[in-house]
């Protein structure tokens, strides 16, 4: 019986090992990593964690990222939500088309859309503020919520709205009373790959900022400063830029499930 | 004091939902659409609502032309087949929605939803969200808010279709109470000719989008206007046949006819389509003047008390259905006895004559 659970654990292992390695990492000096292989920190420190706390150049990468991508959350879900409503529930001219264009705008690399988006932002006096980064992402993040929240709201029966409709709800009073809170898992299931793409996204927040936006993953590519290699604060900005993530998946985690009973995600 | 709908014809493209219909419905009056799946029953009802706006036509409602008028602004109320709630709500705040949108003081609100909730058995439940209900009690939440505001119009489409046998019987004998001693109109949608004929009242019948007749049931049941009417209203489906009446004699064919008896003599010479109900042919002979005929025997279905026996007849499918269990074998050659009196005759026009 044993062996059942032999190769699960391998897997969990191998999955697991790269982060393992990084929060060691964060976890020793400098000098221990490069001085030799050890399993876990032999001289355990703290301070890679507090210069990072305490250095504006590193923590204001958190704040900056944190700022845009919740800027951009919101923004594409505030937008999606009645373009998905559209989409659900209204035949147009060109519906469907409209609807594939408009996801067929994630297929296109983001480094396409850099040149045009730093030239754009640089002459509208954009560049380099949270604002940039968050419009630049909404052109992905939008079409995917649109996406995602076409298909929760979908699933909601049109008599919904009728039955609303007949109680006397003008349209508004129905959307934001009844229809939000209906289909509130598929906004939480779009707004966390919303915040998800925004967070892992480099290269546009890296292009369209530089001192007072930058984010914290551009922050983290200057490997080498002034005192040398800083491996262990590298490790732990990493291991700081995991927890927002690994945070909002905790909290969402019911939902995604859901979304992906439904069909979509 | 009524509803009215003056030639209301909706179209959508190319494709005609609802074809022009005139009809007057009277206020306190129980009403039935009887159709088949997207015979238009669910449209109908919507134009009536003010859900969809007609393509032509007027909606009259007492005396005012109420066609362009918002279903918010009409007082109507609407259940589905589906057991449709606002999820987010109690059972209490669903009840109580249409009351809070007419800005009812709250003790007003409070004794409504009270007094509706007891006729609907929900006391129990108020707190309750709709997902915590079983679907009989999310029915009748959904009810209780129809009934809960006083409205002018009541909508039901097809409100008993998604419960199971049990409830949809206990529903279907409150729900005519429910609505006694109201100035409502009650509009009800079924696909069930048994449930018209229980509930009474009057019942238009409905197919592809043309209201065939309307009027009080009975009288829609026992003298349709044309065989569509007549094959609507029927479960299971009406038998017919191609007939010429002759020196007195109603002919199938040569070897089966009968003597026209007292239905077949008032209508002269000629070619019909001959309607007889499945209830008016059985295998045990009752006398006054049955037909007698055999046909080959192709399903049986026997429930407790009753048989249902599909047979061939001259090359079409009849249906029998009577009192007792009758356990022909399939393939055998069944004697049936037809209750030729009870036959309807129906033009080349599809009209029915006498």
């Amino acid at each position: 019986m044993r062996k059942r659970y032999l190769i699960p654990l391998i897997y969990i292992i191998f999955l697991m090992l790269p982060i393992y390695w990084l929060v060691n990492m964060s976890f020793k000096t400098t000098n221990e990593i490069l001085g030799g292989f050890t399993l876990y920190p032999h001289q355990l420190t703290l301070s890679n964690y507090v210069t990072i706390f305490t250095d504006p150049s590193w923590y204001m990468g958190y704040v900056n990222s944190i700022t845009y991508v919740v800027m951009n959350t919101v923004l594409s879900v505030l937008v999606a939500l009645p373009a998905a409503y559209a989409f659900s529930r209204y035949r147009f001219l060109g519906d469907k088309h409209l609807f594939f264009w408009l996801l067929s705008n994630r297929m296109a690399p983001a480094a396409v859309f850099a040149l045009p988006f730093l030239q754009l932002y640089s002459a509208v006096g954009l560049f380099d503020t949270h604002l940039a980064v968050a419009l630049a992402h909404t052109l992905f993040n939008i079409p995917l919520a649109v996406w995602i929240l076409e298909g929760f709201m979908s699933g909601v029966p049109k008599e919904l709205d009728e039955t609303a409709y007949v109680d006397g709800y003008p349209f508004w009073k129905f959307f934001i009373r009844i229809f939000i809170p209906t289909i509130a898992a598929g906004i939480g299931v779009a707004a966390f790959f919303c915040f998800m793409f925004s967070w892992v996204e480099l290269l546009l927040a890296k292009t369209l900022t530089a001192v007072a936006a930058k984010p914290i993953a551009a922050a983290m590519t200057k490997t080498a400063s002034t005192s040398g290699y800083e491996l262990g604060l590298l490790a732990a900005a990493g291991v700081l830029t995991i927890v927002p993530g690994a945070f909002v998946i905790y909290f969402v985690r019911n939902y995604i499930a859901k979304g992906f009973a439904l069909g979509r995600v | 004091m009524t509803l009215e709908l003056r030639n209301v014809a909706k179209r959508v493209g190319a494709q005609t939902h609802i074809h022009e219909t005139n009809l007057v419905i009277a206020e306190g009056s129980f009403n039935i659409l009887l159709g088949t799946t997207l015979s238009g029953k669910t449209t109908l009802m919507q134009l009536m609502a003010g859900i969809q706006k007609p393509s032509s036509g007027e909606v009259w409602f007492r005396g005012r032309n109420v066609t362009q008028m918002p279903v918010q602004k009409r007082n109507v109320s609407m259940v589905y087949q589906q057991f449709i709630n606002y999820a987010n709500l109690t059972v209490y705040e669903n009840i109580a929605s249409p009351l809070r949108l007419a800005k009812l003081p709250e003790a007003e609100v409070a004794s409504r939803v009270n007094k509706a909730a007891e006729l609907l058995r929900l006391v129990p439940m108020l707190q309750r969200r709709p997902h915590e209900l079983s679907g009989g009690q999310q029915q009748r939440t959904a009810i209780a808010r129809a009934i809960v505001k006083d409205s002018d119009l009541i909508l039901l489409d097809e409100p008993l279709a998604n419960l199971d046998y049990k409830l949809r019987e206990e529903l279907r004998d409150e729900l005519p109470k429910l609505f006694a001693g109201r100035n409502a109109i009650v509009i009800y949608a079924t696909t069930e000719p048994t449930e018209a004929l229980l509930f009474g009242g009057n019942t238009a019948t409905l197919h592809e989008g043309r209201v065939t007749q309307f009027g009080p049931t009975s009288q829609t049941y026992r003298r349709p206007r044309d065989l569509i009417t007549a094959q609507v209203f029927s479960d299971p489906p009406i038998n017919t046949a191609k007939v010429v009446k002759r020196d007195g004699e109603i002919v199938l064919s040569e070897r089966i006819k009968w003597p026209a008896g007292k239905a077949g003599t008032a209508i002269p010479d000629g070619e019909y389509t001959l309607a007889i109900r499945p209830h008016h042919i059985s295998p045990i002979d009752h006398g006054n003047g049955r037909a007698m005929v055999e046909g080959r025997v192709l399903v049986t279905e026997l429930s407790g008390s009753e048989s249902v026996i599909h047979f061939d007849l001259n090359g079409r499918t009849w249906v029998s259905q009577s009192h007792g269990i009758h356990p022909f074998e399939v393939g055998s050659t069944a004697r049936l006895y037809v209750d030729v009196e009870q036959s309807l005759f129906f033009n080349a026009k599809r009209e029915l004559v006498t």
